[in-house]
């Protein structure tokens, strides 16, 4: 096969037009020149700013008329080099960088890229069962405010503002679990090799308890405003229509394969971090458009309610269990500690490595200056974001930094789906259809 | 048993009259050091550089069967020459991954590779796997990269394989695996018998061709220009081979390890701060 041949369609005339750039109140001189020329055929630059394209995505839609002819995806605008930086850094600073690829989803980059760590060092089962339900229970928060997020601002972009203002509302209740969990609102960096960053704050586990009370309140609002509201299930309903074929040749995981009927889940599947201990069902619907991918980001939603429930049972009675794995040669050497004048450095700690133990110091500081080393070899443990599959191909030459760790990011690829999801229909359904998608461009461009 | 101790004593007596040389450094006269010194930076003579016999790779123990050494690993804190005064600059280890494993490989890892490998002794392409690497509960299939259509089409289509999913391609740039460079990796799943596996290729730097897999697994076209953009690798038989996150008229490939890191050098009294690949660092 050579490189100048298409292997999808024979190549097509490129024409050239004349190029209109719209800033706003050109209008009328616009519409006076299309008119003149007679030619229905425009290709519309959408992006990379407009606020309906989930952040800094360029779409180039050919449209006859309202009707895409061809749509293409221009991405990369966002893109900041995080996997050539994480080569420069030790394994557990690599999870400051991943955190902040996919920013709605934060927990599962760490978790991807941790548990890929993990399998290289073989201490996947040493990992302390307190640790991991943290993580699920961590996840399964996040799983919610990404979800929130997504029907917030697939709503807004339809023109239901309630929907967004209220899905921003509760996110803000999932952001305050974070805070007080792991001191940040995003860009955690908290689960670490060999367990998490911290143990669970006091308080921590009735906080959470309120707040799945609070959500099962919530929740049903936004099943009573959308589910049968007839705009929006006439905005949502057979757009963007992808089936299992096209969802697989594509590579497209998480709610979009889901919405095809078929149960591919990997907290089922494939499961890590202990999924197979809880009790969950797979959310699936048969319609395979945005309106049924929307229902599963809803019913997923009250899943992972009853996932944390499960969590926050399992740890009350873990309390004071350790959440990093025993072997001192790879656990971070200190823990932070709650001051008088806030959180901040462990002054125990800092105790023993200064006054007590020169030992202690020497670990201390080779720990966190150095690092640990990770054998040579190649991992890739890929876990359910709410978006799909999303894994770390995490490499080692047996040193102290990674060799290469590359993200398989869903949005990356669920976005190639853009074209055939929205070629064909209207330009306002090209919005619907990567709603449903629902991209998240830190995680495409990384 | 009468030479070993002989030879374990002899090891130890000569230990011990480096440490008393060592020990009398400050002893020795000025002018000997100062030699010394003149020779290891000028790479002549029989400086702290020279490497030690039994330190060399060939001599470092390995692990058992047959290993897989790409490239080697130097001193420990970064520092060479006559800066480092701790002696462990000379230290040098081969970067050992993991080699290839015989059969049995265990599990279901048998039925995908025994599959597999009757469909190509079926079509006379026996070689087409160069080796099976089974590490950490992870299996990769090595393949030549001129096969890799043909294998990535029959472990889509066979009913014994069922690869349909195909999670992308990553690639690994290894500048000391001479002749095999650049590694493509593909992720590859059976969602029909819910199994995992890695194809990996190699090409060389000074070839950098890999056979297009977009018209087996449709989902590798961003993945594949994604690869090209970042270290420059050529899918032949790609539709639209071009950059998709750097912009179109970037230079060079980004995740290459000898892609210059350029760094804005800081200056701070007199000194400047290099990139962070030619930083000090523990290696």
């Amino acid at each position: 096969m050579s490189t100048d041949q298409d292997i999808f369609a024979a190549p097509g005339e490129t024409s050239q037009g004349r190029v209109f750039t719209v800033t706003g109140q050109d209008w009328d001189s616009i519409t006076d020149s299309i008119g003149e020329s007679a030619e229905e055929r425009v290709v519309v630059n959408m992006g990379p700013q407009h606020p309906s394209t989930h952040g800094v995505l360029r779409l180039i839609l050919e449209l006859e008329g309202e009707t895409v002819t061809e749509a293409r995806c221009g991405i990369g605008y966002l893109h900041t080099g995080i996997e050539k930086n994480m080569e420069y850094r030790s394994w557990v600073q690599g999870t400051t960088f991943c955190t902040r690829m996919d920013y709605l989803s934060p927990f599962y980059n760490e978790a991807t890229y941790v548990l890929g760590v993990e399998r290289l060092l073989d201490i996947e089962d040493d990992v302390p069962e307190k640790a991991q339900v943290m993580r699920v229970l961590l996840m399964e928060l996040n799983r919610m405010s990404s979800h929130l997020v997504a029907i917030a601002t697939g709503g807004m972009e339809i023109g239901a503002l309630t929907v967004m203002t209220i899905g921003f509302r509760e996110r803000e209740l999932v952001l305050d679990l974070f805070e007080l969990i792991t001191g940040l609102r995003m860009n955690h960096a908290f689960i670490r090799p060999g367990g998490v960053a911290q143990d669970l704050p006091p308080g921590a586990l009735d906080e959470i308890r309120d707040f799945v009370t609070l959500m099962k309140k919530r929740l049903p609002e936004y099943a009573a405003l959308c589910n049968a509201n007839p705009i929006f299930k006439g905005r949502l309903e057979g757009v963007g229509h992808l089936d299992l074929a096209g969802c697989i040749a594509l590579g497209i995981t998480g709610p979009v394969l889901r919405s095809t009927g078929y149960a591919w889940d990997l907290r089922k599947t494939q499961p890590y971090c202990g999924y197979e201990d809880y009790d969950f069902e797979v959310q699936t619907w048969d319609t395979a458009d945005s309106y049924g991918r929307f229902r599963i980001r809803l019913n997923e939603m009250w899943e992972s309610l009853k996932i944390v429930e499960q969590c926050a049972d399992r740890l009350a009675g873990l309390e004071g269990a350790p959440v990093m794995v025993g072997d001192k040669k790879i656990a971070w050497p200190s823990q932070l500690a709650i001051g008088s004048d806030g959180m901040g450095n462990s002054l125990d700690h800092i105790r023993h490595i200064m006054g007590e133990s020169m030992e202690a110091l020497i670990h201390h500081f080779k720990l966190v200056t150095e690092g640990f080393r990770v054998p040579a070899g190649q991992a890739y443990v890929p876990i359910e974001s709410p978006r799909g599959e999303l894994g770390a191909h995490v490499v080692s030459d047996g040193g102290t930094r990674p060799f290469r760790a590359h993200f398989r990011d869903p949005s990356f690829t669920n976005l190639q789906a853009t074209s055939v999801m929205s070629e064909g229909g209207m330009v306002a359904d090209v919005i619907v259809a990567i709603a449903s998608i629902d991209p998240v461009m830190g995680g495409v461009d990384r | 048993m009468t030479d070993k101790p002989d030879e374990k004593h002899a090891g130890r007596a000569e230990d011990e009259s480096d440490d008393k040389t060592d020990k009398n450094e400050a002893a020795r006269p000025a002018e000997e050091r100062n030699l010394e010194k003149a020779k290891s930076e000028t790479g002549t003579g029989s400086g702290v550089e020279q490497r030690a016999p039994e330190q060399s790779p060939e001599n470092l123990p390995g692990p058992t069967g047959e290993v897989h050494a790409v490239g080697e690993r130097r001193g420990m804190f970064g520092v060479t020459g006559t800066g480092d005064t701790s002696g462990y600059g000379g230290l040098v280890a081969a970067k050992v991954f993991p080699a290839p494993t015989q059969k049995p490989y265990g599990g279901w890892f048998d039925e995908v590779a025994g599959a597999l490998e009757a469909r190509l002794e079926a079509t006379e392409l026996t070689s087409a796997i160069e080796s099976v690497v089974v590490h950490r509960g992870e299996i990769t299939f090595h393949v030549r990269r001129e096969d890799l259509p043909f294998v990535a089409q029959m472990l889509r289509d066979d009913e014994a394989l069922r690869f349909e999913f195909c999670s992308g391609v990553s690639g690994v740039h290894y500048p000391d695996d001479t002749g095999r460079e650049l590694h493509a990796v593909y992720h590859l799943t059976s969602m029909t018998h819910n199994r995992r596996i890695r194809v990996e290729v190699t090409a060389p730097d000074s070839d950098p061709h890999v056979p297009s897999l977009v018209s087996i697994y449709p989902t590798l076209d961003w993945h594949e220009r994604e690869t090209y953009d970042m270290f420059g690798l050529i899918f032949d038989g790609h539709p639209a081979l071009t950059r998709v996150l750097m912009p179109d008229d970037w230079p060079g490939h980004p995740q290459r390890k000898d892609y210059p890191l350029g760094g804005i050098p800081v200056e701070y009294k007199g000194g400047s701060i290099p990139p962070p690949d030619q930083r000090r660092s523990y290696n």
